[in-house]
């Protein structure tokens, strides 16, 4: 017999996948519920979307520029209540909650669903004040100790506390890119979130610094929910468990991340990933 | 810096190096249901062949996944390519081996025709080319893959001895013409799987040293 170097694999039958398997049970962080969200000038940006977040898993949303994928990025954080003639109708529960429900805490929601952007955004202090900022503010410390141990752990999150464990006090802004976007991401895992939303988080990056950023995010999800937006329609397939396709504010297609890359529902999600679109 | 599609490459070749055990393991059997007459072991590959199949199938979905999802490049994607080719081949070999042993449940109805010389030899060979071109993947070995392809001109010539040898025996007692008749697929077959093997070998130099070494009499620029 061929030295196949394997061992004992579990009976066959148990492994081989049955095309009518259930699902593995799901939990829902988020739930997006016949979202439309208008601008002042009152045309939809995002039109009657339906949407699950699963717990612990990595969600992408993609789709053409104008989609409307950013925008319903930052409406789960109720980022675009600063923008002045907004319109939100429908629904976005957090566990169940209703986000836009009149009373409902924005601040305390903004911790809970933690934003990580573009253009790797530093605060122009230094690397420990980046991750500190957040958690002084909050309330959240009430020792410097407290603040120490949680900055180390905040930056071992991010998977970059041996880079930077002995030049803590260097301002963020001397950082490569890379450094910046990580110091950013730490900075936001700094105040516990439950959900982390990135948007095209590794578009500003070389591709050694993108990979990292990517597998970061893979080792991150065992403790955060992620939702990323991206253009990079291959980063959504390399990192995400589900995808989710917008054309013109409509939810097109959403499904696990092989099956909408290998057999797509919608014939406009196809043209769309085998870059026959437009 | 280890990348999470790794994890995938590896169950990969894990499920195809199984599929290849089973393969290599129906060859023997039904070697053994006709050489030994043990109808058992004819039976054993019959209620095996479920197991290779579902295995080719799962094998196929998980390449076509990751060449979907991982842009593979270089090494990774000749790899994905020729496990695709390789599970065809080996779900073939399994094919064989069903042949053989259902020759086998119909030869043992009749006495033997002559004392087997040559097909202990043939199947030896042609295990041994199944084995060694396995090997060669899991080593990565080019020199192991190309001494498979050498041995295929020798199951081809055994395969011809006993083909002109039972023809013989059938023209002088028509009695034995049955049992004959299948020693003769089951010359087919075994010559088959050398066949299989070499196609194995043959993807197998290709993943490891990106030649393509099939048709070598085609003049290549």
């Amino acid at each position: 017999m061929a030295a196949t170097g394997v061992g004992i694999m579990p009976t066959l039958r148990t492994e081989v996948r049955q095309p009518e398997e259930a699902p593995r049970h799901l939990d829902l962080k988020m739930d997006v519920r016949a979202l439309t969200f208008r601008y002042a000038s009152k045309k939809a940006a995002v039109e009657n979307v339906t949407l699950p977040f699963y717990k612990n898993l990595i969600t992408a949303i993609i789709g053409p520029s104008g989609c409307g994928k950013s925008t319903l990025l930052r409406t789960l954080n109720r980022m675009n209540d600063t923008i002045p003639g907004i319109s939100v109708e429908g629904k976005i529960l957090l566990e169940g909650s209703d986000i836009y429900a009149s009373g409902f805490d924005v601040i305390r929601l903004r911790r809970r669903v933690g934003m990580v952007f573009q253009q790797p955004n530093p605060f122009p202090k230094s690397i420990y004040d980046n991750v500190a900022y957040g958690m002084r503010i909050n309330g959240m410390v009430s020792s410097k100790a407290e603040v120490d141990e949680r900055v180390e752990r905040a930056l071992r999150g991010a998977a970059i506390w041996d880079d930077v464990k002995d030049r803590l006090q260097k301002n963020a802004l001397q950082l490569s890119g890379g450094e910046q976007q990580r110091v950013c991401i730490a900075r936001a895992l700094a105040v516990q979130p439950e959900v982390l939303l990135m948007d095209e988080p590794a578009s500003a990056l070389d591709p050694v610094s993108t990979a990292k950023i990517e597998e970061l995010m893979i080792d991150l999800k065992k403790n955060y929910t992620i939702v990323i937006v991206t253009h990079n329609m291959q980063q959504a397939a390399r990192v995400s468990d589900y995808t989710a396709f917008l054309l013109n504010g409509a939810l097109i297609e959403f499904n696990p991340t092989p099956q909408l890359f290998t057999t797509p529902e919608d014939k406009r999600t196809e043209a769309y990933i085998t870059g026959r679109f437009g | 810096m280890e990348r999470h599609f790794e994890k995938d490459i590896e169950e990969l070749r894990e499920r195809l190096l199984w599929m290849g055990g089973l393969a290599e393991r129906a060859v023997q059997l039904a070697v053994s249901a006709v050489l030994d007459s043990k109808e058992d072991a004819a039976r054993e590959v019959l209620a095996g062949e479920d197991a290779i199949n579902e295995l080719q199938i799962e094998i196929d979905e998980r390449a076509v996944q990751l060449l979907a999802l991982h842009q593979l490049m270089a090494v990774d994607l000749r790899f994905v390519l020729a496990v695709a080719r390789i599970n065809n081949d080996l779900e073939r070999i399994g094919d064989q081996a069903v042949n053989i042993a259902q020759s086998a449940t119909r030869i043992l109805r009749h006495p033997r025709v002559k004392p087997y010389v040559d097909l202990p030899q043939m199947s030896s060979v042609a295990q041994s080319m199944v084995r060694d071109a396995l090997n060669a993947m899991v080593r990565k070995d080019v020199d192991l893959a190309r001494s498979v392809l050498e041995r295929d001109d020798t199951v081809d010539r055994l395969r011809d001895q006993m083909f002109r040898e039972l023809l013989t025996y059938m023209m002088e007692n028509s009695a034995v013409v049955f049992p004959a008749f299948e020693l003769i697929l089951v010359a087919k077959n075994l010559e088959r799987v050398g066949d299989h093997a070499t196609n194995i070998a043959e993807d197998v130099i290709y993943m490891v040293a990106g030649r393509d070494v099939r048709h070598p009499a085609l003049d290549r620029r």
